[in-house]
């Protein structure tokens, strides 16, 4: 199976959605309740770091009998220290974005805690692929 | 314990997603860092909190909280009750902080 999101960068409020509906498909091939949970979490933080930092970007979802994958690509600009990024509590996050919750320096550790593989390459000024990767 | 019984006991209102006022409730998350919620928070949890917006029901659609509930007044915009109607997520509002509904959750919980 294969889906796509195309992510809007203006809307953070409505963020998310991608996740959501990732997560009913899965819900509905009937995949165990507590993989769909780490699924959900780490794509969520993912594809809310696309919004929040790069103004958007593209999910593809590839589902095959022993693996999921989920690609998100975007254009934003980059990260410029990875391993300062993964740190737990290290976020680059505005005020305004804090005060609705977001910026806690959690979401690259949650995307690691939350999948079997995360693959991160990023080149600063060009752009950030995450890849998700779970063993079904 | 269902939501309901216990948004009676504490005197919550609930304002959307009166559907979700039937779930049952495991217990208690508060918190008001999404990431951390999503990363803590367990199913069946009624969560309280401050974040009265639109995000907060996608995190708790995500790891299926039955209800939301927005501590010391503060107010849901119109995006928050409305999600939370379509996804059958009760949204509870109290004038009480965190910490003194909890204190009335311990009976519970």
């Amino acid at each position: 199976m294969y889906l796509q999101f195309m992510v809007d960068g203006d809307d953070f409020l409505r963020a998310g959605e991608a996740s959501a509906a990732v997560k009913r498909t899965l819900k509905q091939l009937g995949l165990e309740s507590s993989l769909i949970r780490r699924i959900a979490i780490a794509m969520y933080e993912a594809e809310m770091n696309m919004v929040l930092h790069a103004n958007g970007g593209k999910i593809e979802v590839n589902l095959s009998d022993t693996y999921l994958s989920i690609l998100l690509k975007d254009t934003g600009p980059g990260i410029v220290d990875v391993n300062l990024a993964m740190q737990e509590g290290y976020s680059t996050a505005t005020q305004k974005i804090r005060e609705l919750g977001f910026g806690a320096g959690m979401g690259l550790p949650n995307m690691k805690r939350y999948s079997d593989e995360l693959k991160i390459t990023t080149i600063v000024g060009v752009g950030t692929e995450i890849l998700l990767g779970y063993q079904l | 314990m269902r939501v309901d019984e216990l948004a009676e006991q504490l005197g919550l209102e609930c304002i959307a997603g009166k559907e979700g006022m039937k779930k049952e409730v495991t217990g208690v998350y508060i918190g008001d860092l999404l990431s951390l919620v999503m990363a803590h928070a367990k199913e069946g949890q009624i969560w309280l909190t401050v974040q009265g917006h639109l995000n907060a029901i996608a995190v708790a659609v995500l790891v299926n909280l039955p209800a939301v509930v927005l501590v010391e007044g503060i107010q849901a915009s119109e995006e928050m009750k409305q999600k939370a109607e379509e996804e059958a997520i009760a949204l509870l509002i109290t004038k009480k902080g965190a910490y003194e509904v909890a204190k009335a959750l311990t009976k519970w919980f």
